[in-house]
């Protein structure tokens, strides 16, 4: 039954699994929106949220309240303090509104003074206006819609030969989005689990997994192209399955490729970027799934005007 | 078809050659150096440059303080070379001065950690003006002056902004001065010390296209005060004792560090327009070395676990295809170290990530070239046909992660977020390098392994062909 031979025939499934892994995410996006003071579907960090961001390494054990203490010294009412890392890592991040450079100075120099000693190496103060945290959003927004609008032009372009051209970009666009909102929904889950922050990375991700998945898909779309010119006459499920069949082998090395890539980046690389790479991973995987189980089954309803297999399976 | 073999596996080989010379860390003869002319000098060498993420150090986004829709064109691209000049006074390593999308000016200094030392120095705008004042003022009197109050200047022609002097309205129970000139007309200065007196003078030096403008103006005013003013506040007031064409000399019986304060002020403090920051990073310095060192591992990693994976697979054509990713690599390197391009944590992340896709474009040619041989052809043919019947999957899929890629570039530069950008541009450089890598290199290599008369009888050896 899960045979790739019967993918196109049993889409209903498989279209049924792609609403379970997104459901659940568009729900934490919702709850997000609704519960979080930005009424954003993540938590925001401070590329897109006006505010200053002090990561801070103490060389010993502290606790919340004499940071805190210091901050209110300084006439920050309320700042955000959480622990990164390990307990013993003693890695702490504050968030509190815009900071100008004296008092992110001062605020240095108190905690060193009342609280302990910072490891300088490995502190990292970051501040943004309001204005720049604005026009960063807007830039994310135009962004992530340019890209999906150049992708649809570019496969219609690029399947201008093939009968329809338009269906393969918006099955290919559809695909598309299956990947991203997977890969947000589950980000906006992580969001809530373990207060992962979006940042300009993120965007990087959801924009590097638009085209690695429009690549997986690409591939297969390439093939069935060819296989119409080659076998005249045969239905368009069967060369559907035929492609899928002839390229699967190939469509799996190379996702699997940079899916072990990626997987060494995460367990070898640096903790700054593990968040980003982990989103990347996520689109990817789901990259290979859509690339066979959605887009190709996709184009078949649409050619054959049954989006559930029905008439397929009526005949089988 | 003998001879084209030849000479592409001679450009393989050169190539190969090339890069090794600029990428093994030996020590440079000068004249390989200067071979990069189109680097900054200051930094003309060859080493992988790091970004601030991974050096540490201070970054800075600002942007002109001024009501929207009143800054002039070409003032921020002015200020930015001032702020320039004043960081490379300082001895910072490699800093960054750049414009970014039209409004604001990018400034990192790498391993700077006093972040408020940092900020003076760039935002110190002072915003500097000759005044006609008619009298001598005391120097620290705060004033109103025809530029602060509506950028209007006596000789709005010879400076690169203002108005004329006649647009200023009056404003009852205040004295405007008019301005006559900004910083802007200033050539150059220096604090050298008087042959008489002993003491230390200020010699300064007006830009040629003021030169007519200031000789009228002096000449005009002999024995009345010029007043320099420094956002808003009367510096000084020397008397202006003759006509000067292109610069002349303040005498004031200054010590050596006043003369030279004011020297740089006057040369330095010149900002045409008001600066204030948007935006702030403070990067420990030992953050980065760690993280190089845990990227570099994995990209090891990564590399063998895609050797093995080419091999298992393809067996002897995934021999050629680990070769071509060595030289992938290695050629990679070469162009970011001729570029040059600047390294960031993501960017590595980046590179790491082409090195998969560059896999990528190995596996479509090698899957095309066994199904070409179960379907019955000859080694040379099915090595032809594998080129040829890959190169549209390849084209296709790498041109549009190269669209994403130029979206990621313009959203990068759009604030600053090197991080973005530097990512982006790996990527794409990845890209096309593995193109070439692939289609040529690897090409070229399985040519000469499989194209060649004596290599027929593999044919039967479908154990080392992976089928």
């Amino acid at each position: 039954m899960f045979s790739i031979y019967n993918i196109v025939k049993n889409r209903r499934i498989y279209f049924l699994m792609s609403l379970m892994l997104i459901i659940p995410g568009v729900l934490a996006m919702i709850f997000n929106v609704i519960n979080l003071p930005t009424h954003t579907p993540w938590k925001l960090s401070v590329d897109f949220r006006e505010g200053s961001r002090f990561v801070l390494k103490f060389q010993q054990p502290t606790t919340e309240t004499a940071i805190r203490g210091v901050f209110i010294q300084n006439g920050v009412p309320n700042p955000e303090i959480s622990q990164l890392g390990a307990a013993t890592e003693n890695l702490w991040q504050v968030r509190t509104s815009f900071l100008d450079g004296a008092v992110s100075q001062k605020i240095q120099s108190d905690l060193e003074a009342s609280v302990g000693a910072l490891d300088k190496g490995q502190v990292t103060v970051e501040s943004v206006s309001p204005k720049v945290a604005g026009e960063v959003t807007q830039a994310a927004f135009w962004a992530v819609l340019a890209a999906s609008l150049a992708i649809l032009l570019f496969v219609w372009y690029s399947f201008r030969s093939a009968p329809h051209p338009i269906r393969y970009s918006i099955c290919a666009l559809i695909a598309l989005l299956h990947d991203l909102l997977v890969a947000a929904g589950l980000t906006a889950i992580f969001s809530l689990l373990f207060n992962w922050e979006v940042d300009a990375l993120f965007l990087t991700a959801m924009l590097t997994i638009v085209g690695f998945s429009v690549q997986d898909t690409i591939v297969v779309y390439d093939r069935i192209r060819e296989n119409i010119v080659r076998h005249r006459g045969e239905g368009f499920t069967s060369i559907a399955t035929r492609s899928l069949i002839e390229t699967v082998h190939r469509s799996l090395s190379i996702s699997l490729t940079t899916v072990l890539v990626l997987v060494a980046l995460l367990l070898f690389g640096g903790a700054s970027i593990k968040q980003f790479i982990a989103v990347l991973l996520i689109g990817m995987a789901s990259g290979i799934f859509s690339s066979i189980y959605n887009a190709v089954p996709l184009l078949v309803a649409w050619e054959e005007r049954d989006l559930w297999g029905n008439k397929a399976n009526a005949t089988a | 078809m003998r001879g084209r073999k030849l000479f592409n596996l001679i450009v393989v080989i050169a190539v190969t050659l090339i890069s090794l010379l600029i990428v093994l860390p030996f020590q440079k003869p000068e004249f390989m150096k200067s071979l990069l002319f189109w680097q900054d000098p200051r930094i003309r060498d060859f080493s992988l440059k790091q970004g601030l993420d991974l050096k540490g150090g201070l970054q800075v986004l600002m942007t002109a303080d001024v009501k929207p829709g009143t800054l002039i064109t070409g003032t921020l691209d002015s200020a930015r070379s001032i702020i320039e000049n004043r960081v490379n006074g300082t001895g910072v390593a490699e800093p960054v001065v750049q414009m970014q999308g039209g409004d604001r000016i990018l400034v990192e200094l790498p391993g700077v950690t006093d972040r408020q030392l940092a900020i003076d120095l760039v935002k110190r705008t002072g915003s500097l003006e000759f005044v006609d004042a008619g009298v001598p003022l005391l120097a620290g009197t705060p004033i109103t002056t025809s530029f602060a109050l509506a950028q209007a200047l006596i000789y709005p022609q010879t400076a690169a902004v203002g108005k004329p002097i006649s647009s200023v309205t009056p404003i009852s129970g205040t004295t405007i001065y008019p301005t006559a000139f900004t910083g802007e007309i200033l050539e150059s200065t220096a604090a050298p010390q008087s042959t008489t007196t002993g003491s230390f003078d200020v010699r300064f030096a007006i830009k040629g296209n003021a030169q007519a403008a200031f000789a009228e103006f002096t000449g005009s005013r002999i024995n009345k005060p010029l007043c320099i003013v420094l956002d808003g506040v009367v510096l000084s007031c020397p008397t202006i004792q003759a006509r000067l064409t292109d610069g002349g000399v303040i005498t004031g019986r200054f010590t050596s560090d006043e003369a030279r304060q004011l020297a740089v002020t006057l040369n330095y403090g010149a900002l045409p327009v008001p600066l204030k920051i948007e935006a702030v990073r403070e990067v420990g310095a030992t953050l980065g070395a760690d993280a190089v060192r845990k990227s570099v591992v994995a990209g090891i990693i990564g590399f063998i676990v895609l050797a093995i994976f080419l091999l298992l697979n393809y067996k002897l054509p995934g021999i050629v295809g680990v070769i071509a990713l060595g030289l992938f690599v290695l050629f990679s390197l070469a162009v970011f170290i001729l570029m040059p391009v600047v390294l960031t944590l993501p960017g590595i992340a980046g590179f790491i990530i082409s090195i998969a896709a560059a896999v990528d474009a190995n596996i479509l040619v090698f899957e095309r070239f066994r199904e070409e041989l179960r379907a019955g052809r000859s080694l040379r043919g099915a090595v032809e046909a594998g080129f040829q019947r890959a190169w549209p999957s390849i084209r296709d899929s790498n041109l549009s992660t190269l669209i994403i890629c130029a979206i990621l570039y313009s959203f990068g530069s759009a604030f600053g977020a090197s991080a973005v950008r530097g990512f982006a541009i790996n990527l794409v450089i990845g890209l096309v390098v593995s193109l070439f890598s692939a289609m040529f290199v690897t090409r070229t290599l399985m040519r000469l392994v499989f194209g060649s008369d004596s290599a027929a009888s593999l044919n039967e050896r479908k154990d080392l062909l992976g089928i």
